[in-house]
């Protein structure tokens, strides 16, 4: 059977000329395949994010004057009433997302990892790596409460009111 | 009827005269319809009853199924010893999660306003969808525990040395596959779990964060975010993110999973077969092997002399399967192995439909943004993680998986002596080394557990420490860097890479098992520690 081979034609390698051309081919193959695979993976990343509204409406803002604290966890956060203004606080942990509880004078907590939170959303335990939220707050044209969720604003910045 | 062979069972050529007189074409077709099945059967099975070494091959490498397998087997392979059939075991419940999901697709709807009420339906209504739900729930997570399991014995078997390398890449692979699919799997209910694993996983995804917002350049090399987006289509958890999830556990990862497989088995054949110690070679074949007659028996018997396989092997260098060791010592692979993955298979489908049968799998409340559960833990084998991820996102959920998984793909390139492959745990020096780095391992990660339930870490000392100090100095970096210096102080002391390799190992593992413990028992509402579920507070 070795026989056979040896007589009859074996595999060559190739002669370096040869070789060029060979590698040649060989990379724009790959190249084109490469960038093909790039272009295709463009499509999971959509352009336009399914988004509803960032910023919603809360209620007339007087509500929000009586109690110093209102919580609102339909859509995750609190507004607060001191005697500068209104700001409000978001109840996403920083750390991984979960939804802090509030223990009023106790601060907040996340049940997920741990993560404690003082009366001001400054991390006081835990791995969260930033402070809670604090999110931009507006009056609307027609008197109502209107906060944006994802506009995060300093924790001194208070909706005169 | 134990000596027929194919041509003697043959109908009589066409047209050709039975007992001298001519048929006439009628005739032949009623012969031939009466002999329908019999002739169904020949062709189906195309050799004769495996009653010879030879039919025996046949018998496997005729068979589309079985000729994955080679036709004969070396006798150390079958032993329990070699591999506890866990590879085996593992294959047997990837099949049977494929066949149980199959049905579950037929109910189940990817969308977040009806995912949770099919899950109900199937639950409660649909016939045998409880059942069928449960084997798949328990399968998935017997699934994870085996691939565990497996993946131990290779490497205490030292199966990554030598011609198997890269099947240890393509394992590791599979290992993470595997996970995959559990963590896909369990957040398609859109249930409380589902919910809050699919939101903290999204942000695991994105916890780069830490690290880039530390350098300061997130406003233009946000890898999170941009992981993020990509996990969820959407900057929130909701649809975009149900279907992602829905497509990469029914279609993506059940594909390259299954074409990952046939890699994996492809390779063993390629790599000489499953491990075994050198001296098993060496052994004199006896002649008790196999039902058949001995091994040396059969390589005097010309019918048994490698014929083209072997002839096209013998002209390609290198280590190809068996070319120069023969045959001695091995077994036909049918019947003998044949019965042991049938063994293997009925064990594990019974067990699998006895915790079918006993156990609901769990449902939890329907998928609440608002509140999640407390605590919220997910299934037992991300739970390590979530200990570590309570530490730093980023190290706990990144950095340290991905130091692990790539750390244990290059083992097979950084430790190569090949004297003891095939022994478990590397002969007696290794029993020890292992034995020790199990007690080690266990002292140093309970220490830091108690540690840091006693002290905290350096926010509670430092409150305005910098997060990036965090991130890299962590309980769960610390350990990391400890069981990097034992394992190199082992192959230091012991002058070998292997029993560095073992160290490593075992570090990793036990650390494993104690920090899912830990997590599991240990930790209650808050991720507080608490000695036992029943002091958990009540509300
Ligand atoms: C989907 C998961 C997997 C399946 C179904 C699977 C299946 C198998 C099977 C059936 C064998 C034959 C020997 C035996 O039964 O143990 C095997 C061998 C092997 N597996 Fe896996 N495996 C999987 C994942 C892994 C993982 C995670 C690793 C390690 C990282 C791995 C590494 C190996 C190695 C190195 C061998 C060769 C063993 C030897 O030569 O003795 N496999 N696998
Ligand atoms: S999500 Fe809040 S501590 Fe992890």
């Amino acid at each position: 059977m070795s026989n056979d081979l040896q007589q009859s034609e074996r595999f060559q390698a190739p002669k370096e000329r040869r070789d060029f051309l060979g590698l040649a081919a060989l990379w724009s193959a790959a190249v084109a395949l490469g960038v093909a695979t790039l272009g295709a993976m463009r499509l999971p990343m959509p352009s336009v994010f399914p988004e509803s509204n960032s910023r919603v409406k809360l209620g007339p803002l007087p509500s929000f004057l009586a109690s110093s604290m209102t919580p609102i966890p339909e859509h995750r956060l609190w507004i607060y009433a001191d005697k500068a203004g209104l700001y409000a606080i978001s109840a996403i942990c920083t750390h991984l997302g979960c939804i802090v509880t509030n223990g009023g004078e106790k601060g907040f907590h996340c049940p997920c990892h741990g993560s404690r939170f003082d009366v001001q959303g400054q991390v006081t335990q835990g791995p969260a790596p930033k402070p809670l939220m604090y999110l931009q707050l507006r009056v609307s044209p027609d008197g109502q409460l209107v906060v944006d969720k994802q506009a995060e604003v300093g924790a001194d910045v208070r909706l005169k009111v | 009827m134990v000596t027929d062979t194919k041509e003697s069972r043959q109908e009589p050529e066409q047209g050709a005269p039975a007992n001298g007189q001519p048929q006439s074409a009628i005739q032949r077709y009623l012969k031939n319809l009466r002999s329908v099945p019999r002739s169904f059967r020949d062709s189906l099975i195309r050799h004769g009853r495996p009653t010879s070494d030879r039919a025996a091959s046949q018998a496997v490498f005729t068979n589309f199924f079985l000729h994955i397998m080679p036709t004969r087997i070396h006798r150390y392979s079958m032993r329990i010893r070699a591999t506890w059939g866990l590879g085996i075991i593992t294959l047997v419940l990837f099949l049977l999660l494929t066949a149980t999901g199959i049905p579950l697709m037929i109910y189940y709807k990817p969308s977040i306003d009806q995912a949770y009420d099919s899950m109900k339906e199937i639950h409660y209504i649909v016939p045998t969808g409880r059942f069928v739900r449960n084997i798949h729930r328990w399968g998935a997570h017997a699934m994870v525990a085996m691939v565990m399991l497996h993946m131990a014995r290779a490497f205490y078997t030292a199966a990554y040395k030598g011609a198997r390398q890269f099947n240890w890449v393509v394992g590791m692979l599979l290992f993470v596959l595997t996970l995959a699919l559990s963590f896909t799997g369990y957040l398609l209910p859109w249930d409380q779990l589902a919910f809050w694993a699919v939101t903290i996983g999204s942000e695991i995804a994105q916890s780069p964060r830490e690290l880039t917002d530390a350098l300061g350049i997130t406003d233009w090399c946000d890898i999170g975010g941009f992981q993020k987006r990509l996990l969820l289509g959407a900057n929130q958890v909701g649809q975009e993110a149900l279907i992602r999830f829905y497509l990469l556990h029914v279609m993506v990862l059940p594909l390259m999973t299954a074409v990952l497989l046939g890699v994996h088995f492809w390779r063993i054949r390629k790599d000489g077969g499953l491990t075994r110690p050198a001296y098993t070679d060496a052994l004199p074949a006896t002649g008790s092997s196999g039902a058949n007659g001995s091994a040396n028996a059969l390589e005097s018997s010309p019918a048994m002399r490698p014929s083209r396989t072997y002839g096209l092997m013998a002209v390609v260098r290198g280590k190809t399967p068996a070319v120069d060791r023969a045959m001695a010592n091995t077994v036909p692979t049918y019947p003998g192995a044949l019965y042991a993955i049938a063994a293997l298979t009925m064990l594990t489908l019974a067990a699998m439909l006895a915790l079918g049968y006993y156990y609901d799998a769990p449902l939890k409340e329907m998928a609440n943004p608002a509140v999640p559960e407390n605590p919220a833990k997910a299934p037992w084998y991300f739970l390590g993680l979530q200990e570590l991820v309570s530490y730093s996102a980023f190290m706990g959920g990144v950095g340290i998986p991905a130091i692990v998984v790539l750390g244990l793909m290059c083992v097979p390139y950084l430790d190569r002596d090949e004297e003891d492959v095939g022994i478990w745990f590397g002969g007696s020096l290794g029993k020890w080394i292992c034995l020790l780095t199990a007690i080690v391992t266990a002292v140093v990660v309970i220490g830091m557990l108690i540690f840091t339930v006693q002290y905290g870490w350096l926010r509670s000392w430092f409150p305005g420490i910098p997060q990036i100090v965090i991130t890299l100095v962590n309980p769960g970096t610390v350990l990391l860097v400890v069981f990097m210096a034992w394992s190199l102080g082992i192959t230091k002391a012991t002058n070998s890479t292997r029993m560095g390799a073992l160290a490593v190992f075992t570090c990793f593992l036990i650390a494993f098992v104690i920090l899912t413990y830990f997590a599991t028992v240990h930790r209650g509402p808050n991720w507080d520690f608490y000695w036992s579920q029943d002091q958990w507070p009540t509300h």
